[in-house]
């Protein structure tokens, strides 16, 4: 499962999926939305993807974690739209035989999402807002 | 030819739309589509902005020909997770 969402994203429905009677084990991780960010003070942060093409990147990393570790199943959540403070942003289930595989895959998968899924975030933090990524380097501040 | 391009993020902004469609010469490439973008849209010139670049949902290098009806999309630095 590959997916982007403007729900709110449950660890429970990840971890359902990628069980298996063939694993022993389930590694999970989760993105949250953090109060503060290079000395602002966040309020939120506001998710938009390229949909279509998301998914498929999506998809090629959990292809990806396939051909370099012994993966059960693999399932990929990532939230869109306003996320506040302490919410989930993404989470990535893996179950494997064995935990070294379970481990690798998911920190492998949320590096490669940080690289490569057209997905962008919006800082909103008071006094302004501001695309994370874009290197520009001045926040645009509130009109 | 024509071609679908979509924005989003900073670029959406910059640009005021979601998407536009954009008449090309056959053979254009990518960064002819840029040239031309930026010339109607002179906002979408962000400084220092580094890009890739999508075709039908597929990156591409800036050389990369166009089709007719090719959906193309501007991939400012992604900031997902």
């Amino acid at each position: 499962m590959f997916r982007v969402t403007h729900e709110a994203i449950d660890l429970s429905e990840l971890v359902r999926y990628v069980t298996d009677a063939e694993a022993g084990a389930i590694a999970t991780f989760i993105g949250t939305t953090r109060n503060n960010n290079e000395g602002r003070r966040v309020i939120a942060l506001d998710y938009e993807a390229y949909p279509e093409m998301a998914e498929k990147e999506l998809a090629r990393i959990g292809d990806d974690a396939r051909k370099q570790w012994a993966i059960c199943r693999m399932a990929i959540l990532h939230r869109l739209g306003p996320v506040r403070i302490g919410e989930a942003s993404v989470i990535i289930a893996v179950s494997s035989a064995h935990r070294d595989a379970a481990f690798a895959a998911s920190r492998f998968a949320i590096e490669e999402i940080k690289k490569t899924v057209p997905i962008w975030k919006k800082e909103v933090f008071e006094g302004g807002e501001v695309w994370i990524g874009t290197q520009t380097g001045q926040p645009f501040t509130a009109k | 030819m024509k071609v679908r391009v979509k924005f989003f993020a900073i670029l959406r902004e910059r640009a005021g739309t979601n998407e536009l469609f954009q008449q090309l010469p056959d053979g254009a490439t990518i960064a002819d589509l840029w040239r031309q973008l930026q010339r109607d849209h002179p906002k979408l010139d962000v400084p220092g902005i580094r890009m890739l670049y999508a075709v039908n949902q597929n990156y591409v290098s800036l050389d990369h020909k166009l089709s007719d009806n090719d959906e193309v999309v501007f991939v400012p630095p992604v900031s997902g997770g």
